[in-house]
């Protein structure tokens, strides 16, 4: 059936872009993400994968090489992480705006100065307006599941989207796990051949991509964007759900995953690998005699506001972890969605885990007290030196 | 009804779509002065300068956009710019 490999998240990231059976790879390496290209690099060098390997001078150019490789209708990946990801990002509307169903793995990581190589959100979040499909992945496993996952999303003829799959810098890309590698044949059956309709090269159908949007049709684009991003909440559910039935693993409702929500009414809302550590002090509490719960947010873009909305109707407190700032009005981007949509709800925000500062049990257990005596809209940054 | 990220899926659309419109200078070509080189039609981005029946080039100004390119490659001075007017 499938077999399991102890791995790095990058290698799953990078076992997954090869059992999607992708055409082409163009990558810069960029700590914590170089492991992953150089396995792909591996892969292709060694025959397992039948893929172009571009080796471009930037991450820049990778992404505009990705953008050229998958308007031609090739299936196209690429990773990067922090600075890199800042210098794809003109490109990255490009993709989103030519609706290119790219996939690419984000290594989180703080940005510069100061240099730090390890993981925040901090660079993913900054791109949260670019029209890309963003998943958060909570371990390795997940991070391979939701790659091939992202395919099946991107290449929906109701979304043609590209999508950024994001795991945690090094706590992810550089911590082994065992990681279930299903059968490339099964991948195959469930991801099925690209057969791009929009956009593919064919000298006998000349078409045009990418021109001048002049402001009497620009603004249509845009609400077309809006919307495949908007129908691409039905997809990753339905993609979930058949992925759960064909692997027997599913992410909660493909969108948001809900720990001990019943009766709870203190909830941690946040995303990545932070929330092992929750479901771990939530475990603790339980044993105590406490309810506390987790409402895993595994899309950012598209932001799941009604199943939120849905699953904390009934709760009290509300505690939001943001692995990310928007300086300015010191709140990370989670905290301001949630804000803005439970106006009457008391929900606080919590900065926590910038540049790699460990996120402990006691952290967590501190922000569960104090959110039940704070007042709504406070933010605390929490795990500061004084 | 825009297409999909504003494909365009037919060749010759640009024959519909005049580019001439913003033009700030116009070049003007002073047939007389010409010696028929062809640096103007080969240097001209819009491929806006054409021969015509009698040999002689001539500019469309429906595509030309006023770049005066071929000004600058002209080696007789035989075209010159006057201010668009509208």
């Amino acid at each position: 059936m499938c077999e399991v490999k102890v791995i790095t998240g990058t290698s799953a990231a990078a076992e997954a872009a090869k059992l999607a059976d992708v055409d082409v790879i163009a990558a810069y390496p960029i700590t914590p993400q170089t492991t992953c290209v150089e396995k792909l690099a591996e892969f292709v060098a060694n025959g397992e994968l039948d893929a172009e390997y571009i080796k471009v001078e930037s991450e820049h150019s990778a992404m505009s090489a990705c953008i050229g490789a998958a308007a031609t209708g090739a299936r196209t990946f690429t990773a990067t992480a922090s600075q890199g990801l800042a210098l794809m990002h003109e490109m990255l509307f490009i993709a989103s705006g030519m609706r290119l169903p790219i996939v690419m793995m984000v290594a989180n990581r703080a940005l510069s100065a100061p240099i730090n190589i390890w993981n925040d959100h901090q660079d993913s979040i900054a791109e949260r307006d670019t029209g890309w499909i963003q998943i958060y992945a909570e371990d390795n496993q997940e991070t391979l599941d939701s790659i091939i996952q992202a395919y099946k999303i991107a290449e929906n003829e109701n979304v043609l989207l590209p999508v950024m799959v994001c795991l945690d810098g090094f706590i992810l890309t550089h911590t082994v796990e065992p990681v279930i590698i299903p059968k490339a044949e099964r991948v195959r059956d469930f991801l099925g051949v690209y057969e791009p309709k929009h956009a593919y090269l064919d000298p006998d159908r000349p078409i045009t991509q990418g021109p001048v949007g002049v402001p009497d049709c620009y603004m249509e684009t845009r609400k077309q964007l809006e919307d495949a991003i908007e129908r691409s909440k039905r997809v990753i559910k339905d993609v979930n759900a058949e992925f759960a039935e064909l692997f027997n693993r599913k992410y909660g409702n493909g969108l948001v995953e809900a720990y001990n929500l019943d009766n709870a009414d203190t909830v941690l809302v946040a995303m990545g690998t932070v929330c092992g550590t929750i479901k771990y002090v939530i475990d603790q509490l339980k044993k105590e005699g406490k309810n506390v719960g987790l409402l895993r947010i595994r899309t950012f873009r598209p932001f799941p506001k009604e199943d939120i909305k849905d699953l904390l109707k009934e709760v009290d407190n509300i505690a939001v972890l943001d692995k990310n700032v928007s300086f300015g009005f010191n709140k990370g981007a989670l905290g301001i969605e949630m804000s803005s949509i439970l106006k009457n709800k008391k929900v606080c925000n919590y900065i926590v885990g910038l540049g790699g500062r460990d996120i402990k049990i006691e952290d967590i257990k501190k922000i569960i007290s104090h959110v039940e005596k704070a007042e709504d809209d406070e933010t605390m940054w929490i795990g500061l030196k004084e | 009804m825009v297409t999909i990220a504003a494909i365009i899926y037919e060749p010759g659309n640009s024959i519909r779509n005049k580019t001439g419109t913003w033009r700030t200078f116009k070049p003007i070509l002073d047939v007389e002065k010409c010696v028929k080189c062809e640096n103007c039609y080969i240097f001209c981005p819009e491929g806006a300068i054409q021969e015509d029946e009698n040999g002689n080039f001539k500019i469309d100004y429906d595509y030309c956009k006023g770049c005066l390119i071929c000004m600058n490659e002209c080696p007789v001075n035989a075209i010159t710019k006057v201010r668009e007017e509208k």
